[in-house]
This record gives C-alpha cells, sequence and structure tokens, in this order.
C-alpha cells in the first residue's frame, strides 16, 4: 500500500533502564511518598505541580507545557503481573506482547507486515538505536536500522570518496542482483537490495531537510531529529523506533535522573516544534514506555528495580489526561515493595493499534485489553 | 595445485573448528599435516590457556561482571579472540547454542561464565557426564526453574527441556515421561542464595534436599524403578533417538545447515548417511563428544561441505578480529567490541530462549546484513591492523598486479574464499577501474594499499563471504 504523507505515524522511544515512576509522576499529596523517599525525593518546592494531585520532575518543564496544551496523556500504573524485575526479560515482554512465555515477533514488525505485507516498501519501519529491537523483528519485514547519524547511513560508510562510493554500491547491488540458486542465495540477495534500497532511499531525507528549529546536542535528540528527516522526505515510513537511557538508578537517582528526563524532554520539545514547523504534527503521535518502574523505598541513593511505571501519549491528535489509577502506595498493596500494576500493557498497545493504526489489536497482543481513550 | 588445494582445507578446518586462521598459521598447520592439526584440536590441553591476568589487569570488571552488559560479553569475547584452543572455544560455544541459558533471567554474567568454563572443560568429553554437570548447574536449575520442582509440586521446565531440547528431541518421549523425568529431578536445586547487599554476588552451590526429592516408583521410557535424576540422564543417553540427536547437533554446528531444531522431528537430516556414521561413533564411544568429533573432522563429508554454513554472529566477529589482528588486548572499547555479536543478532551469554538462536539464514536481516559487512568491511579495509598489513605484504612480494591478480590474490588471502563466477566478474569489473596495482614507487604504494582495501571491503560484502 502506498503511503501518503498523512497516514498515521507512531513514534515509539524506549526509556532503557526502568524508569522510576514515583519520581516521575509524583503524589505530592500522598504522605507516603515522603516516607518512602527520604534520599531520592523530590522537595515541595521543585515539584511541577500540574494539578491538584501530581507533579513532574522539575527536569520535565517541557512535557508540563505539553500537558497544559492537553496534548499529553498519562497511562498510570502500567505493567504485566509477575513483573520478572529483569531488564531483559521485561524489555522482552513489551516488545513481543508475551508475558507468560518466549515471544518470537516484536508487535510493531507485525504492524509492518499488516501495512506492507508485499514489502513494496523497505523503510516502513525505521529504527535509530544500536540494535535491532525485538519488537520490530517479524519473519519478512525488513527494518532499517540506523545506528549512527542518518548523513552516513548505508552499506561500506568508509569508503567516503564519492565517485568511488557510488561505483562500490553499484558493484554490491550487481553482486546481490537475483541468481538461479539455493534458496539462502536469493534470500541473501532481497535482503541486501533491500537494505541497500533502504539507504538509498533514507539518504535523502537529510538533503532535503531544512529547520529553523535547533535540537539540542545529545543522543536522543539527534535521534529524533533522524526521525523528523525520514518523516518530512514522505517516504512512506510509518513505524519509528528510537531509544534513551539508562534509567537504571539503582545509585546516584539524583541527579542521574534529571539529566536523563531532561534530555528527553528538550529533544521532545524540539521535535514537536520541528513537526509543527513542517505542518507534519497532526499525524503523528509518541509513545514513551519504560520496562519496569522501580521500588518504592529509597536505597539511600537510587531506587532497586520495581514493577508498575507511567507510559506517555503524546501528539496533536491526543487526548490529553490522566488514564488508569495511580497505584496505592500503601504498604500492604506493594507485590514486594513495588507498586502492583493497574493497567496491562497491552491495553495501550490496544489503544494505539485500534484508533491509531487501524489495525484489529487482537492477533497482535494475544486478547482483547480494555483501550483507554487518550485517542478519538 | 595440490598445495594450495591443502591450504583451502585447512582453511576450511579452521574456519569450522576454530574462527579461521591467517595465510602464515595455515601453511604451518599445512607442514603440520591435516590430522595432525585435528588431533592437536581435539586435545586442546597441548596449547597454552588464555592468559586471565591480562583480562584482569584491563578489565577487572569482567572477572566478576554482575547482572548487566557488556562486562560478561568483554570476558566472553577475550577468550574467543585469543585463544590457542580453538576448537575448546567452538565448544563453548557449541554447547552455549544447545543448553542455552540466558542473562535475560538469571541476571547474572558471574554465573554464565561458569557454565561457560563448564562447557570448556568438559566440552569434548563424555555426554552422559556433561548432561549430569549440567543437571547440577545451578544456573541452569534456576534458569528452568528446577529449585521450584518439589517433591509436593511438580515443576516441569527442565524435565521436559532436558528431553526435548537437551538430548532427543520432541517426538522421542510421552507427556508421562515428562512427567516422570520432573518427578526424578525433584529435590535438586541450590543453596538459598546470601543477600547481594553488603558484600555483593556470592557464587550459586548446587544442594540436593533429600526431603524434597520424590523417591516413589517411576515409569519412565519402558524403564521402571525408584529413579533419581542421574537414572534418568543414563537412560536417555542410550536411546537411539538421543545419539541422532547430539549428532545432528553437531552436524548442524560444524557441517552444514540443517532446518530449526523444532523441526527435527519432521524434517529428515540433510545428509542421513553422515548421521548415522557419528551415531555410530557417539554410541560405540560410549557417548565420547571427542570420538565423535574426530570421526566428523576428518570425513569426507566434512571436508566437502566448504561454505555450506553460514556464518553465525559470533564466527563473523571473533574470525574477522583475529584475521586482522590488533584486538588481543581487552583495551578500552572492547566493551563496544564485545556487544558486535548482539547488533547482528546473537548477543552471547543471552540467547533469545532456551531453544537458543536460529540459524543459517535465520541470522540475515536488513539490519543484520548490514550491521556484519560494515563491520568486517571496516576491519579489512584498516591497512594498519596487522593482518591486513600481512595480506598486502604478501601481494606486493607478486610484483605489479593486473586486476584479475589482484582480485585473486586478495580472495586466495581471505580464505581461499570461493565466489561464483558472476561475482568474480563484478569484482574483476571493479579492479579494472583501477587498473594496474603497484607497489613500485612511493605514491603507486599508497595507491595500492588502498586498492587492497577497498577490493576487501568490496569482497567481504559479498554474498559468498557470509558462508564458512
Amino acid at each position: 500500500m502506498a503511503a501518503t504523507q498523512k497516514d498515521p505515524v507512531l513514534v515509539t522511544v524506549q526509556l532503557s533502564g526502568g524508569n522510576d515512576y514515583l519520581n516521575t509522576v509524583i503524589p505530592f499529596n500522598e504522605p507516603l511518598y515522603r516516607d518512602n523517599r527520604p534520599a531520592v525525593g523530590i522537595p515541595d518546592d521543585q515539584i511541577l505541580r500540574f494539578d491538584k494531585t501530581y507533579g513532574f520532575h522539575p527536569a520535565m518543564a517541557p512535557l508540563k507545557k505539553v500537558w497544559d496544551q492537553g496534548k499529553l496523556a498519562i497511562v498510570h500504573g502500567v505493567g504485566y503481573a509477575n513483573s520478572p524485575r529483569s531488564h531483559f526479560r521485561s524489555m522482552d515482554i513489551w516488545h513481543t506482547c508475551e508475558p507468560e512465555k518466549v515471544g518470537t515477533q516484536g508487535w510493531l514488525g507485525q504492524v509492518a507486515r499488516e501495512y506492507d505485507p508485499k514489502k513494496e516498501n523497505v523503510v516502513t519501519v525505521v529504527s535509530f538505536g544500536p540494535s535491532l529491537f525485538r519488537a520490530l523483528v517479524a519473519p519478512g519485514v525488513p527494518v532499517a536500522c540506523v545506528a549512527g547519524p542518518l548523513e552516513k547511513y548505508g552499506f561500506l560508510p568508509n569508503i567516503q570518496e564519492r565517485a568511488q562510493r557510488l561505483q562500490v554500491l553499484d558493484r554490491f547491488a550487481k553482486m546481490y542482483a537475483p541468481v538461479a540458486g539455493t534458496g539462502v542465495m536469493e534470500y541473501l540477495g532481497t535482503t541486501g537490495l533491500d537494505s541497500l534500497k533502504g539507504a538509498d532511499i533514507l539518504k535523502v531525507a537529510p538533503q532535503k531537510y531544512a529547520s529553523t528549529v535547533k535540537y539540542p546536542d545529545t543522543p536522543i535528540a539527534r535521534k529524533l531529529r533522524g526521525i523528523a528527516q525520514v518523516h518530512f522526505a514522505d517516504l512512506g515510513s510509518r513505524i519509528f523506533y528510537c531509544d534513551h537511557g539508562s534509567f537504571d538508578t539503582h545509585a546516584g537517582q539524583n541527579p542521574g535522573h534529571g539529566q536523563l528526563w531532561s534530555a528527553v524532554c528538550e529533544g521532545l520539545e524540539a521535535f514537536m516544534a520541528d513537526l509543527r514547523e513542517h505542518d507534519h504534527a497532526d499525524n503523528v503521535i509518541i509513545l514513551l514506555f519504560s520496562e519496569f518502574g522501580r521500588r518504592v523505598h529509597d536505597n539511600g541513593s537510587g531506587t532497586d528495580h520495581g514493577a508498575a511505571g507511567p507510559a506517555f501519549i503524546l501528539g496533536d491528535k491526543v487526548k490529553g489526561g490522566h488514564y488508569g489509577e495511580y497505584p496505592s502506595l500503601k504498604a500492604e498493596k506493594l507485590v514486594q515493595g513495588d507498586l502492583n500494576p493497574s493497567t496491562d500493557f497491552r491495553s495501550i498497545y490496544s489503544t494505539v493499534l485500534e484508533k491509531w493504526l487501524k489495525l484489529d489489536p487482537k492477533p497482535i497482543t494475544g486478547g482483547r485489553f480494555e483501550q483507554p481513550a487518550f485517542l478519538n | 595445485m595440490a598445495y594450495q588445494e591443502d591450504i583451502a582445507l585447512m582453511a576450511h578446518l579452521m574456519r569450522r573448528a576454530g574462527f579461521g586462521a591467517g595465510r602464515d598459521e595455515l601453511e604451518a598447520r599445512v607442514a603440520k599435516g591435516y590430522e595432525a592439526t585435528v588431533e592437536e584440536l581435539l586435545h586442546p590441553e597441548t596449547q597454552p590457556a588464555v592468559d586471565v591476568y591480562t583480562l584482569l589487569r584491563y578489565q577487572p570488571a569482567s572477572l566478576l561482571p554482575g547482572g548487566q552488559p557488556p562486562m560478561g560479553n568483554v570476558n566472553f569475547m577475550y577468550h574467543l579472540v585469543n585463544t590457542k584452543r580453538p576448537l575448546e572455544e567452538k565448544m563453548a560455544l557449541f554447547w552455549h547454542h544447545v543448553f542455552a541459558t540466558g542473562n535475560s533471567k538469571v541476571d547474572n554474567y558471574d554465573q554464565l561464565l561458569e557454565q561457560i568454563g563448564l562447557f570448556r572443560q568438559q566440552g569434548m568429553g563424555n555426554y552422559r557426564d556433561l548432561l549430569l554437570t549440567i543437571a547440577r548447574n545451578p544456573t541452569m536449575i534456576f534458569w528452568l526453574d528446577n529449585n521450584q520442582n518439589h517433591g509436593t509440586a511438580v515443576n516441569e521446565n527442565w524435565g521436559r527441556e532436558l528431553l526435548e531440547l537437551f538430548s532427543m528431541g520432541v517426538g522421542a518421549y510421552s507427556e508421562k515421561d515428562v512427567r516422570e523425568a520432573s518427578r526424578a529431578f525433584t529435590g535438586w536445586t541450590f543453596e538459598t542464595k546470601i543477600p547481594r547487599l553488603p558484600y555483593g554476588r556470592f557464587p550459586w552451590k548446587f544442594e540436593y534436599r533429600p526431603e524434597d526429592h520424590d523417591d516413589g516408583e517411576k515409569e519412565f521410557l519402558g524403564h521402571r524403578g525408584r529413579f533419581n535424576g542421574e537414572d534418568i540422564i543414563d537412560i536417555v543417553v542410550e536411546q537411539p533417538a538421543c545419539a541422532r540427536f547430539v549428532c545432528r547437533h553437531l552436524y548442524n554446528f560444524f557441517v552444514a545447515d540443517e532446518a530449526q531444531v523444532p523441526a527435527w522431528s519432521i524434517e529428515p537430516p540433510r545428509d542421513q548417511k553422515a548421521i548415522d556414521t557419528l551415531t555410530a561413533t557417539f554410541r560405540q564411544s560410549r557417548f565420547d563428544i571427542r570420538s565423535v568429533l574426530r570421526v566428523l573432522f576428518n570425513s569426507s563429508f566434512f571436508k566437502n561441505a566448504r561454505f555450506k554454513h553460514l556464518k553465525s554472529p559470533a564466527e563473523v566477529v571473533v574470525g574477522s578480529l583475529r584475521l586482522v589482528g590488533g584486538y588481543e588486548l581487552p583495551r578500552p572499547g572492547y566493551g563496544d567490541l564485545s556487544m558486535q555479536p548482539a547488533y547482528m543478532g546473537q548477543d552471547l551469554l543471552n540467547p533469545p530462549s532456551v531453544e537458543g538462536w536460529h540459524t543459517g539464514p535465520e541470522w540475515i536481516n536488513s539490519g543484520s546484513l548490514m550491521a556484519r559487512i560494515n563491520f568486517v568491511a571496516e576491519l579489512v579495509g584498516d591497512p594498519s591492523l596487522p593482518g591486513v598489513r600481512a595480506i598486502i605484504d604478501r601481494l606486493k612480494t607478486r610484483g605489479s598486479l593486473s586486476p584479475e591478480q589482484l582480485v585473486d590474490g586478495c580472495l586466495d588471502l581471505l580464505g581461499p574464499v570461493e565466489v561464483s563466477s558472476e561475482t568474480r566478474r563484478e569484482l574483476v569489473a571493479q579492479a579494472k577501474e583501477w587498473g594496474q596495482t603497484g607497489w613500485a614507487s612511493e605514491t603507486s604504494a599508497k595507491t595500492a594499499d588502498k586498492r587492497v582495501g577497498e577490493m576487501l571491503q568490496l569482497i567481504v560484502a559479498t554474498r559468498e563471504y557470509q558462508f564458512a
């Protein structure tokens, strides 16, 4: 299917390492917050209160602006039963929608296959990160993985002389031309040409890009800028993915956690300004999640692995507000010292899939889940 | 060309039984002889072990790396790159594929490295003993929940995987056998873990709790008795299905790519005769892996299987680092280097599940293909690396090279690599753009170095180079 400029686009920002819920969305009226956070609590006068009950971490001012505009949805208590408290396992669960067994197909990989079953566009999914996130993996689905700057994306990046490079890549294409041979050679050929084509397509994006928006000089802002470049180039990309971290603040949570959120929020602020400047804001939503929240009681300088956490969805088409319930901080309600999840993470996917990406969520999430109404 | 054929065969052996070898090493090994080289590989104790003190000095955190990457990977990568006992390390990798245990749940690279150490020690020994060792390995016990397998409440996770993934494969046993095997392993657990704070992690230790063991009678694969875990293993290894399963794994890893493991109960082996030969040895030698490997490496089915195996990411990364040289010391930056296989789809010490990695063509997707080609190309394109320098120096001695000579020389010294005539035609066409390559003057030498680097890059980018 040929994508048009106004097809819905999803940008996922993965906050890797386990983001601390209590210091992100702070329940400042709750005496138990103060009791549990003697070392890493946010002082009252620094909390960015955004309603009568909750406030953001002081590093999150740009996100508060989005809230004030009514464009930020906060989904509370997100997680799954029997949280394993392992980064890798938890991340796998988020990626594959399989909390019980080890899944092999990523939820967004399946989305890409639905959108482009004949694989007509090799840049339907574009990922900015160090590796191929499992969320994007599905058999036969090409994913363009950009590890460094977009300008240098492609095969053999260290052959830099232009004429030489074009010549070598032309050879590459010829060497990967379809051959009558074994299935494996054929498969390698297709994959090679897909990636080459992907590189070819993506490389025009930074060349076409012009913007007055200044992005901060952080890894996450660079990734978001890359996403903006590809999105503005109208290449039919529907799924973007990137990550930032590590939010694994066992120690030194002050000031580490704030620096992480500054980078994310300032990056997002620039990204959203860029979207608006290019009149590309109305078909993009951004999903922020982390694999788990952190322990309610701090450990003296940080917090250990926990369970429930918040997820955020922002964008011009998002209905801002609170969704779901902030889990109770009462000692008897905690599960091994952690907030008990009140919203299954697949609920969020279900809303995004059905209301935004216009797909039946069931085959991807593996069930029917209540859909928080952050999208019309 | 008999000598050239000897080199090609030795290169094949070293790619499969190890991580490849440069031309100097291949020549020395050819002089020593093929069978003698096989024997040396089968007896790693004749070669020095890796110097862990150097690792300790450069990367102290990699000795007990805890739960976060990449320090566990640094430790494994250092061994892979530096080992003088390539088959020992290859077997550790092999058993890591089979007894796939991952940090995703274990959350403890100390324990995973300990398990890899067991594979180094016992990987070429007796399979029955190895199975018993792994059944008692606390890391495995935790990974497959055997610590939750109680006399009064059976947990079948370990019992099932022992039969399905570690010894016989689907179809060789009934659900009742799974149940009975699991009962036999009740009480096989580990000592209560000492809390991590304040002194850090303590090693996990196996513990057998007779009071938690179900000592009743069991019926397993046609045998009846008050079996304990060890009895189950003794029954399992005698099954013809066990010999076939283990030998097919060895064939898939060392000889040629097979279907994925879950399909083995449906799809016949690629070479039934080869499997028969290996299983006969397995049983006659009473489960001695070294004996099976000896037959395998000396067989004609192995010698004729050149480039029938798609390199795993570990083979790509380790093979390239050993070829180009200069990465022996675990300097700063080794962390990222050791995560390279993960970027290509093989996160060592953290397989996606107990099923291990899917191999062969399943290693390849657009991202992983780009990752592997770019990684290798960057290395071979750097003439300052000793292994690349060695290739250039050998080419230099051949005088001024025609385009065909440049292509064939590079193909030869990178392997020898065999490519299709279409691929060679493209490589030659590229070399013709450059004309003659020679090192007569200082300027031409500089250009020639660059040309060789670019030709090597183009070769490692070919489809053919993805195979070993």
